[in-house]
């Protein structure tokens, strides 16, 4: 295959790499004044990266002698990564302006596409370097987001804490791949699955398994690999929380399906009972953890290590059917997150001054009816409650369980998502049923407001529209791994 | 039909007002929702009216193709046609009875209406999953009505009601994606002719059982109804009595009967044992009330029993006369809240013993009361008659012992229900704030007039609502009759004088 063809096929990660050297360049020299600018510039380079898609970047197949694949299900991916990066820069602007301390710089938007370079190659890796590379490369600029504000202790202990935690999740996983090259003697994917698929295959290869497994449990923060989560999320500036609760989740996640089904396919029943574990652990984990916050970022940490639960579902049953409700299940799960945390931005003080308490949403009803009514979706459609979008996607993971025949996984699972409701349901009635507080900071920037309602109307009944396009979607991606 | 969507309709136009409730002031919301409940009434009887007794067992079927996992396919048949006829007919008052509320009453009237919806929708549908969403989604407005506009312990009922009913639902739900896999579709009407494995069947039946007995509710998990009714504004009793407590009863009927007909009739022991200890018990727990709405509440787990037993006879008139239950008992009950709403807004307490003499000063108000009071209590010439009386004698075909225990709710329910009239209405008027309430205004009139007309209507002439049912019942009893419990009584064939032979026999 010409190198052109190669080039081609990874033109999105060409863009984003491209797009963010020339844009660090110009911050270098433009320094603070050009922020504004380099953000939009930014966003246009993600759309740019998202048009590439478009052709043999989701088609082409393998790439480089199989170090990097280009199909269906990177695309569906990167489409949602890239949607995900564009909210976070989008969103951060006003937040750094607002609140005392750091101003943005122009290093976020930067940083932000470097991460999605990274992300990018994680859903794409057919190769486990390709994909320890790009992993690094998304975590190194995750470290830089989550201290961003360099002022404050909080946002400086979160990003210590996520690279500590995260640099010895990078030598587990290192330690797995090691591991897998040794007693399979490739990196690449389709190799590795005969190195499986092989009749008495060594110890060596199952303890590989093990490992890098436990590696992406910490990047997808599944118990127990967890416990960074809440104080990365509380700390980290909440554009950055919002970043990190939903795209750099999608890149793990696709990671997590690549290496399950492409290189370990034929140890499907050793990495089920791993997945099963996490799946069931975190779903109560995160429900029962949940219930004490009062934190509503840390109230959303831990929502987001129970979806990851749901999604971890969907990966245990490993068909077709489980990998399209992955994606059909992160699509909702993004757009849910994100939505969320809009909201948390619009939660100020008088003084403009974020304020993080849940008691501080009382009688939201009353003073912001429509911001309330989002929340309010968002909340019930989190906690799985029909006719919401939230719902399907929690039918869906299941629906591929049951039909894997994992029928006592999807009892417990949905026995235990009674559990989340009730955290969830805790948010509706504080802002419903409760006297108002003091009234939030009417600042809220059409921007804003628009993502919010576009958020709100998609996981609402009037998505359902969406449902049966979709549907096509992430069977076709999913379909692309078999 | 031809091709109007009568159904999709009827569910559009109150989510339509509800979305536009939300944009009125309070007296517009309040016309608003009035008219699209009317206007939802309205297409009810044109449905009635088109409906074709004895045609085809499904009608106004609608199908709009799949969305994914489910689809969007509508249909009712006898049965639905008069569960919708029923939530329509109670929904306008609903919205009548209102006029106490004064507090964020837009949200309020767009809850009601997305209520109304998603209750049409929970009968209408005909796909296994988009009755679960109907049927689930039904809790949220059901928790905002009570968190927002109920009394004083409103928070701990509505968190109550929620997850109670949600931890039931969940187990159903993984039932049904099993079922699907099974059958290899979710169409209602085909699973419902799909036989299912015996051994699944247990488990299934289990499984919906535990929904539905929730939702029903049956006696042990009931505890969630008195406080939800208690702490619910009146309307919202109404809804939670008149329709809510009907799915239950409803999915009994539609799923647990035809679709595990032999783990039905294995468990039917469950279903009676339960009944009647619901009977005799919350009858009894009934009688020491001191809260009125707490008082009917425990009455209506009592008459949901009636219902189950009913269901569980396997033959004609035990269904029928558990349909008939289910009607009338969204009427009586619905009509019994409404009564204790009116002296409510007047007193502000639901305290039994601050009133008394109430037929004095408010005698309009006293008949009405009276009527309800003994169509509760099942007395013949109303709604309730009817209701009991086919109940018990179809499962006293099956199980004598049942029918004996669940006959007693006839006397224990006259001895709650006349104990209950006689302090309110009875006796003499002492109390000054009682002596100043006045009599039943127009407004009340022409909210409990229209029950009390129909009330009466099916205790004197139920054909008209039986008629609908007749052929759904029929087609359910052949369906269950495999499996029917044999009966306990073991009836030998006498030997008839050699005369009367054939006289005899023309009353078989």
């Amino acid at each position: 295959m010409s190198t052109s063809a190669n080039l081609l096929m990874t033109l999105p990660e060409i863009v984003l790499a491209v797009g963010a050297l020339a844009l660090m360049l110009v911050s270098a020299w433009g320094g603070q004044a050009v922020t504004r600018a380099v953000s939009w510039v930014s966003v246009a380079v993600l759309i740019g990266a998202g048009i590439a898609l478009i052709g043999p970047a989701s088609s082409g197949g393998e790439a480089f002698g199989g170090l990097y694949r280009a199909d269906a299900f990177a695309a569906f991916c990167k489409v949602l990564i890239y949607g995900a990066s564009a909210v976070a820069i989008i969103l951060a602007p006003r937040f750094f302006t607002r609140t005392a301390g750091d101003d943005l710089r122009p290093e976020y938007p930067v940083l932000i596409l470097l991460s999605a370079a990274g992300m990018g190659m994680m859903a794409s890796a057919s190769d486990l370097l390709t994909l320890y590379v790009g992993l690094e490369l998304q975590s190194l600029a995750a470290y830089v987001l989550a201290s961003f504000m360099r002022q404050d202790t909080r946002s400086a202990e979160a990003g210590l804490k996520y690279f500590v935690l995260g640099a010895l999740a990078s030598g587990i996983l290192l330690y797995g791949i090691s591991l897998v090259y040794g007693f399979s003697g490739s990196t690449v994917f389709d190799q590795i699955a005969t190195a499986y698929s092989a009749t008495g295959q060594s110890l060596g290869l199952t303890f590989g398994l093990v490992f890098i497994f436990a590696g992406i449990a910490f990047k997808i923060a599944a118990v127990p690999f967890h416990m960074w989560t809440p104080d990365v999320y509380e700390g980290a500036p909440t554009p950055v929380t919002a970043f990190f609760a939903s795209a750099p989740k999608v890149a793990a996640m696709a990671m997590a399906v690549r290496v399950a089904i492409e290189a370990m396919g034929p140890a499907t029943d050793q990495w089920r009972q791993i997945v099963i574990f996490a799946a069931l652990a975190s779903i109560i984990l995160g429900a029962v953890a949940a219930i004490g916050q009062s934190n509503i970022k840390r109230l959303l940490a831990y929502s987001s290590i129970n979806n990851v639960g749901f999604v971890l579902v969907g990966l245990a049953a490993g068909t077709e059917a489980g990998i399209a409700a992955v994606l059909f299940y992160l699509t909702v799960y993004v757009v849910m997150t994100l939505g969320s945390f809009l909201v948390v931005l619009q939660m100020r003080d008088a003084a403009g001054q974020p304020v993080e308490t849940i008691a501080s949403l009382s009688g939201l009803s009353q003073t912001r009816p429509a911001l309330a009514l989002a929340l309010a979706i968002f909340m019930f459609s989190l906690a799985g409650i029909p006719p919401l979008l939230g719902f399907n996607a929690k039918l869906a993971v299941f629906n591929a369980a049951v039909g894997a025949g994992l029928y006592p996984l999807a009892v417990a699972g949905f026995v235990a998502s009674v559990i989340g409701a009730y955290y969830y349901l805790r948010i509706v009635k504080v802002m419903y049923f409760d006297d108002p507080a003091p009234e939030f900071h009417k600042d809220g920037s059409v921007a804003e407001g628009g993502l919010i309602a576009a958020a709100a109307v998609f996981v609402s009944p009037i998505g359902w529209v969406l449902l049966a396009p979709l549907g096509v979607l992430t069977l076709s991606a999913a379909h692309s791994l078999f | 039909m031809s091709g109007f969507p009568i159904l999709s309709v009827m569910l559009a136009i109150p989510a339509i007002a509800a979305v536009g409730c939300l944009f009125l002031s309070a007296s517009g919301a309040r016309w608003l929702a009035l008219a699209a409940t009317l206007i939802d009434l309205l297409l009810g009887i044109g449905m009635w009216a088109q409906f074709d007794v004895g045609g085809a067992q499904w009608q106004f079927v609608e199908d709009a193709g799949s969305l994914g996992v489910f689809g969007w396919k509508l249909g009712i048949d006898g049965i639905a046609l008069m569960l919708i006829m029923l939530s329509v007919f109670l929904m306008p008052i609903c919205i009548g009875a209102s006029q106490s509320i004064t507090k964020r009453v837009p949200e309020y009237m767009a809850a009601f209406l997305v209520t109304e919806t998603l209750m049409i929708g929970t009968f209408a549908a005909q796909d296994l999953f988009l009755f679960y969403m109907f049927f689930e989604a039904g809790l949220i407005p059901m928790y905002l009505i009570i968190g927002i506009w109920g009394g004083v312990n409103r928070i701990y009922a509505s968190y109550k009601f929620f997850l109670y009913t949600l931890l039931g639902s969940v187990l159903m739900l993984v039932a049904m994606l099993w079922m699907v896999h099974e059958a290899g579709t979710s169409d209602i009407p085909t699973l419902m002719n799909t036989d299912f494995p015996v051994q699944a069947q247990t488990w299934l039946w289990l499984a919906f059982f535990a929904s539905f007995a929730v939702k029903m509710p049956m006696w042990p998990v009931h505890t969630w109804l008195p406080d939800a009714h208690v702490q619910a504004p009146t309307a919202g009793s109404v809804i939670l009595a008149g329709v809510l407590l009907k799915l239950g009863g409803y999915g009994f009927l539609r799923f647990s009967l035809p679709m595990f007909p032999e783990a039905s009739g294995e468990l039917t022991w469950l279903i009676l044992g339960l009944s009647a200890v619901a009977v005799i018990y919350t009858s009894l727990v009934a009688l020491v009330q001191s809260d009125m709405k707490k008082l009917i509440a425990y009455s209506s787990v009592a008459h949901m029993a009636i219902v189950t037993i009913g269901l569980f006879a396997f033959n004609q008139q035990g269904i029928e006369g558990a349909m008939m239950m289910m009607l009338s008992h969204g009427l009586v009950s619905g009509a019994l809240f409404l009564c204790v709403g009116v002296i409510y807004d007047r007193l502000h307490t639901r305290e039994i013993d601050r009133y008394g003499g109430l037929a004095i000063n408010m005698p309009r108000y006293a008949l009405f009361f009276l009527l309800f009071t003994m169509a509760s209590i099942g007395l013949p010439g109303t709604s309730g008659f009817v209701a009991e009386f086919l109940a018990l004698m179809g499962v006293y075909q099956v199980s004598t012992w049942a029918a004996l225990l669940c006959t007693t709710s006839i006397i224990l329910g006259a001895a709650y229900m006349l104990y209950l009239y006689r302090r309110v209405v009875f006796g003499e008027l002492i109390k000054d704030d009682v002596r100043a309430m006045p009599d039943i205004s127009l407004r009340e009139f022409a909210l409990l007039a229209p029950i009390a007309a129909v009330v009466m209507w099916m205790g004197v002439y139920p054909e008209s609502f039986m008629a609908p049912m007749r052929g759904d019942v029929a087609t359910l009893v052949a369906r269950v009759a495999r499996a029917a419990p044999a009966s306990d009584s073991q009836p030998t064939i006498g030997k008839a004088p050699a005369a009367s032979a054939a006289h005899a026999g023309g009353h078989e």
